[in-house]
């Protein structure tokens, strides 16, 4: 028998070990499969109650490969090596955002 | 106003006449704005048809059984109920038929399904020509759409609230049902949803029992929630089930939720009442609450396939009268026929336009005109094994609620959450990468297992099952 130890989450996919960059691609490249907009996100803190992170350029309205997304993210994280990052999707047809997961976490 | 005229020019008649004279009028082309139904009629031995469907057209809205002076003060035809289509059922030995029948806008009062269903489910349920009846299916015209209030924030504002985007969500009941102190319950919650569920639910039949009143049980919830979310980073909630006696007491119960910080309660909406409900439903758009709905005496109503209302009309009134949450079924482990039927009405429940399909029992197209949609809640007698093809079939915009499934690991709660977290990420994650988890869902589990101890203990415990669910249903 275990104890579950203590630890902090952001949402979805955070129970799953950390992505690798071969893996963001594939979960972007559904988001674009699906027709949502992906863009990029970062924040000093991960408290549930922030709402809003901070986008990192525009939305990347235009992108046509996952790896361009992957390169913003990388960027991103390099520009801000103490911020959480995190990826998310926009729907333009529901009027919504869709998706969410995380990309980098700080140690 | 193209009616068609059926006034009396021979002054009163007393005396009783076929409804089908009146009310079978199978030339009339349905408007736009009248409400449509379809019934399961099974007539007496000996009556007709025409004269069956017409008598559940004239009882359920303007007819009664002998002529009355008062009819000539009235225009008829602006008001009666007509059967303008009837299509046999195919091999029925007992004369079974579906009656198609339109009744006019102005019959209804708007905002109110209990007025609609005290009219097309009253007393024609045990009009005696008939052996059996039931409501399969209606149709709400935009007209009327309007006048309801609607889930109090739907689908795409509960995400935004909860903040929890591209997957189902995970609840759990706490059990046992009954008997827990308020402070043994809220430990129970603290441990479920600090491993990992967003949601944890009172049981239907807890109310305000002497073992544990509603406001002790609203308070340590509540701190269970500020525990959980405050060690996890993550937003949690409880359906704190403010199902009560009177409406007074019940609003009561909605206001503490609030007032303490609960985002989200619960209410039983048939054995509540739609007055109950959508007065509850109206509150929680104004005061910003989620609202979940357990539908306790829906088999009641719902389970036999001759008499009584099918869950897709239910389905729809909840939408209508409002609600974030509904109990739709598992779907899983099922018969077949379930299954084509249920995703039928979780469409009716989620989406804005429904075409008609019969294959999948809707007998009618429905447009929402904008209206919110409801999540679909799977509950009840599943667990880790079944995660693959929950999501496949349920997908993102559901609630997938593991109560044995969390509380029976042989860890625990916390890690039983886990294990159930772990294994819907995978399966989402998989997905989206392409993956089929029809075949493959079984592999994917398996692999999460090699990481996830507390995905592996579950796994061990409950034996997996199998995935059989390509065949084609029939209704």
């Amino acid at each position: 028998m275990q104890t579950l130890p203590k630890r902090r989450y952001y949402e979805t996919l955070s129970y799953l070990p950390p992505l690798s960059d071969t893996q963001i691609a594939t979960q972007i490249q559904y988001m674009l499969t699906q027709g949502f907009i992906p863009a990029v996100e970062f924040n000093e803190t991960s408290e549930p109650t922030a709402v809003y992170w901070t986008m990192w350029k525009l939305p990347l309205f235009s992108a046509s490969s996952a790896q361009e997304v992957v390169q913003e993210v990388r960027a991103c994280r390099e520009a801000n090596p103490r911020c959480f990052v995190r990826v998310i999707g926009f729907d333009n047809i529901r009027q919504c955002q869709s998706m969410m997961f995380i990309v980098h976490r700080p140690n | 106003m193209v009616y068609t005229m059926s006034k009396p020019k021979t002054g009163y008649q007393a005396g009783v006449k076929d409804y089908r004279l009146t009310y079978y009028t199978p030339d009339y082309v349905p408007r736009d704005t009248d409400i449509l139904a379809a019934f399961r009629v099974t007539p007496q031995p000996g009556v007709p048809a025409e004269e069956a469907a017409a008598a559940v057209a004239a009882e359920s809205s303007t007819g009664t059984w002998t002529t009355v002076w008062t009819d000539n003060l009235t225009d008829l035809d602006r008001y009666k109920g007509r059967c303008y289509d009837i299509e046999p059922i195919p091999g029925a030995t007992d004369g079974q038929f579906i009656a198609y029948i339109a009744y006019p806008l102005d019959l209804f009062e708007e905002g109110s399904i209990t007025n609609l269903l005290t009219s097309l489910v009253g007393n024609v349920f045990g009009f005696k020509a008939l052996t059996a009846l039931r409501l399969e299916d209606i149709r709400f015209p935009i007209a009327l759409v309007k006048t309801y209030p609607g889930p109090p924030h739907g689908i795409v504002v509960e995400r935004d609230k909860i903040n929890k985007y591209g997957r189902p969500l995970l609840g759990c009941t706490i059990k046992p049902k009954l008997g827990l102190s308020a402070k043994n319950y809220g430990r129970a919650v603290y441990e479920c949803l600090r491993g990992g569920l967003d949601f944890t639910k009172d049981d239907e039949n807890i109310n305000s029992q002497p073992f544990m009143r509603w406001r002790d049980r609203f308070l340590f919830v509540q701190d269970a929630i500020n525990k959980s979310q405050a060690e996890t980073g993550e937003i949690k909630g409880h359906y704190l089930n403010v199902t009560a006696g009177t409406c007074e007491e019940m609003i009561e119960r909605a206001e503490y939720a609030k007032e303490i910080g609960s985002p989200i309660i619960m209410h039983d909406y048939l054995t509540g009442g739609f007055t109950a409900n959508t007065t509850l439903s109206k509150w929680c758009r104004r005061n910003g609450m989620l609202l979940h709905i357990h539908r306790a005496m829906h088999a009641v109503i719902d389970r036999q396939r001759n008499h009584g209302i099918h869950f897709r009309v239910l389905a729809k009134c909840l939408r209508l009268s409002g609600g974030d949450h509904i109990h739709t079924g598992t779907v899983v482990g099922k018969l077949e026929g379930d299954r084509a039927s249920t995703l039928g009405f979780v469409d009716l429940l989620r989406e804005d336009h429904v075409e008609r399909d019969p294959a999948r029992g809707i007998y009618f197209t429905q447009d929402y005109a904008s209206m919110g949609g409801v999540m679909a809640v799977a509950s009840g007698g599943i667990h880790v094994w079944h995660m693959p093809a929950l999501v496949d079939i349920f997908g993102d915009d559901s609630v997938l609620q593991f109560g044995g499934g969390t509380l029976g690991h042989p860890w625990g709660n916390a890690p039983g959450a886990t294990a159930n977290r772990v294994a819907l990420e995978a399966c989402v994650e998989a997905r989206n990468a392409g993956r089929d988890l029809k075949r493959e869902g079984g592999d994917v589990i398996r692999e999460a297992c090699r990481w996830s101890p507390e995905l592996a203990v579950a796994c061990e415990l409950w034996k997996e099952i199998k995935f059989e669910y390509e065949t084609v249903d029939k209704l």
